[in-house]
């Protein structure tokens, strides 16, 4: 399976009612995790973050798919 | 600077209570003639329910201020007199466009859907929405609107409240069973009762200049992040009417309000934005901070609180007027059965409740936006330049790119008021929903449905071809107007009049079926405010009669 780009946000039995709302449900949960942490932290948890949702991904040619993506343009 | 409205001034008028005069009590008094006074008060009139409005001032809101006024509240205003006026004078539009640096990485369309009677938005000096209103308040008949009656003290009673009132030709005492606060962010009212309002404040500053200019930019929301013309920081711009436009320009924290206000460093910014060759004047321009807060209740006793006085949110996504006006919306009907001794003190516990509900969404989307605009910590900034800066390319990053969600009316899905559902339904018409407009064809009403809906309990039965219907079901469906509690029957069809002329309105483009999920024999309850009180796939009576004594806490 190729990697998705295509909005894939939602929590089993939440209905929504507004396209945008899985996606800020997400994005402020993931801004959240970063509350009063050193910019040192923040970097730390970014790549345990990285790594955990790696593993559970785990198809490494959508991986590979991803880490190009990433480093464009950066 | 430039003027290119004329502010009118009121009538004040000697108070008849200082001459020993006037009944000095009253059903309902609203202090602050602003939108959701004024609102608050038409709607009322229009029940029939006389009311006294007072307000410090003699004259409408200074300044543009609350220019975007969105579907729902159009829909609202449509019902007490004024969406017409708004509509023709504002600026519809429903195209929204995201810039980052220089490139478009995002844009967004409000009413993506065909056949709604009204645009996702419509952009519209505060000024005229009040200039509307008052005029309505006037024709309307009923409200007792006083100019320069200034409210300085306030007593909670049992069964009322009294107010101490001054006017430049001194003071007067006025007692009412039921107050609406509808005086603003600051709300002297809400101190005079030692009430507390709670949340955040931003730390932000926000210039906005109302600049006139004869431009040919497209009727859409623009917004960039990071552009080069503002380094570092957000700009809006939005036309208004009368070749008004607004430009919102993120300052920081730092910068020094009274020095950012001056022209001299206003007209600078507006040129490095538009360019150096091309005219414009300054109208108006006000420096800004803002706070994220609301009541705990909105109903304290006999006084209950609408709009800012209630609860406050950050500008982006347009949801300070819009939901005061949705405010007046919710609770007008439940005050004037509870004043008519139809429902009891309780439904307007419900109004508190279901507006906190409202609020709450108000307050998280908004908050979320402004995260979003304004990160606070430098990992916020990168996760945010990393969301923009996939946009141009990934569908999921422009999801995620936010920079104001617009203001669009909750669904009251936890309310107490809702019958839930029995029976399966496709869609959003959830019980609590706000209702879908549609297209109809009906003889002596507007051809939208949302302008047959509102100001009474109304049931909504669907058969494919309303002659048919059985005279059984037509009695019963006409009965449901002598219960204590009216409710008014109407049958959707697409084809054919139901006999004994009941009301009946075609479902001519079928969107209310596909919107409603309706079959033959499909059953809605709607509330006064066209919100979904309960459906079924069929008609029983004495369910209506549940769910309307659900819907009114009898």
């Amino acid at each position: 399976m190729p990697l998705n780009t295509q909005p894939n946000f939602s929590e089993p039995g939440k209905r929504y009612f507004r396209a945008f709302s899985p996606g800020d449900d997400f994005y402020e949960m993931l801004i959240d995790t970063h509350r009063d942490l050193s910019d040192e932290q923040s970097a730390m948890v970014n790549a345990r973050l990285i790594l955990l949702l790696a593993n559970h991904i785990g198809d490494i040619s959508v991986l590979r798919e991803a880490m190009q993506i990433a480093r464009e343009g950066v | 600077m430039l003027s290119t409205y004329k502010y009118p001034k009121y009538e004040y008028r000697r108070p008849p209570e200082l001459d020993g005069a006037g009944q000095g009590h009253h059903p309902v008094i609203i202090v602050g003639a602003g939108p959701v006074g004024l609102a608050t008060a038409i709607d009322l009139a229009q029940h029939g329910q006389r009311v006294v409005l007072l307000d410090n001032d003699d004259t409408v809101s200074i300044g543009s201020r609350g220019v975007c006024y969105a579907k729902r509240a159009l829909e609202v205003l449509d019902r007490i007199g004024c969406g017409e006026e708004m509509v023709a004078k504002g600026v519809s539009w429903n195209v929204g466009r995201t810039f980052f640096r220089e490139q478009e990485v995002f844009n967004f369309n409000l009413c993506p859907e065909p056949d709604h009677h009204r645009p996702g938005m419509i952009n519209l000096q505060q000024y005229y929405l009040e200039e509307y209103l008052v005029k309505r308040a006037e024709a309307v008949g009923g409200i007792d609107l006083r100019w320069k009656n200034n409210v300085v003290g306030v007593t909670q009673q049992a069964d009322g409240v009294e107010l101490r009132v001054e006017t430049p030709d001194g003071a007067y005492s006025l007692n009412a069973d039921w107050l609406v606060v509808a005086d603003g962010a600051r709300s002297p009212i809400r101190s005079m009762l030692d009430l507390d309002i709670e949340g955040k404040i931003f730390m932000d500053r926000f210039l906005i200049a109302d600049v006139v200019m004869d431009a040919d930019f497209p009727t859409e929301r623009w917004f960039w992040f990071d552009p080069p013309f503002h380094p570092n920081q957000s700009v809006l711009l939005h036309r208004q009417a009368d070749n008004v436009f607004r430009i919102d320009f993120q300052l920081g924290w730092e910068a020094d309000p009274e020095e950012e206000k001056k022209p001299e460093n206003v007209i600078p910014r507006i040129k490095a934005m538009l360019g150096d060759d091309r005219p414009f004047e300054l109208e108006w321009v006000s420096v800004y901070t803002f706070q994220c807060r609301r009541m705990k209740d909105f109903r304290h006793g006999r006084a209950l609180f609408v709009g800012d006085a209630a609860h406050q949110v950050s500008p982006f996504g347009a949801r300070g007027a819009n939901s005061g006006i949705q405010d007046a919306d919710n609770l007008v009907w439940k005050l004037k059965l509870v004043i008519d001794g139809q429902a009891p003190e309780q439904l307007l516990d419900s109004y508190s409740a279901e507006r906190v509900f409202a609020a709450d969404e108000n307050i998280m989307n908004s908050t979320r936006s402004t995260d979003f605009i304004t990160p606070k910590s430098p990992v916020s900034k990168t996760f945010r330049n990393a969301v923009l800066g996939l946009a141009e390319h990934y569908a999921f990053a422009r999801a995620l790119v936010n920079s104001g969600r617009l203001s669009v009316p909750s669904f009251l899905t936890e309310s107490i008021l809702n019958t839930p559902d029995t029976d399966t339904f496709a869609g959003d018409m959830v019980p609590g929903a706000p209702m879908d407009d549609a297209p109809i064809e009906s003889a002596g009403s507007a051809p939208w449905l949302l302008g047959t809906l509102g100001n009474r309990f109304q049931l909504l039965h669907f058969v494919e071809d309303a002659a048919t219907l059985d005279l059984g079901t037509v009695h019963a469906l006409k009965a449901l107007a002598h219960e204590r509690v009216a409710v008014e029957a109407i049958v959707v069809a697409a084809r054919g009049q139901a006999p004994e002329a009941l009301r009946t309105v075609i479902d001519k483009a079928g969107r209310i079926r596909e919107r409603y999920d309706m079959r033959a024999g499909t059953t809605y309850l709607a509330r006064p405010d066209q919100h979904v009180a309960a459906r079924w796939r069929a008609f029983d009576a004495d369910a209506v009669r549940a769910a309307v004594a659900r819907a009114t806490c009898n």
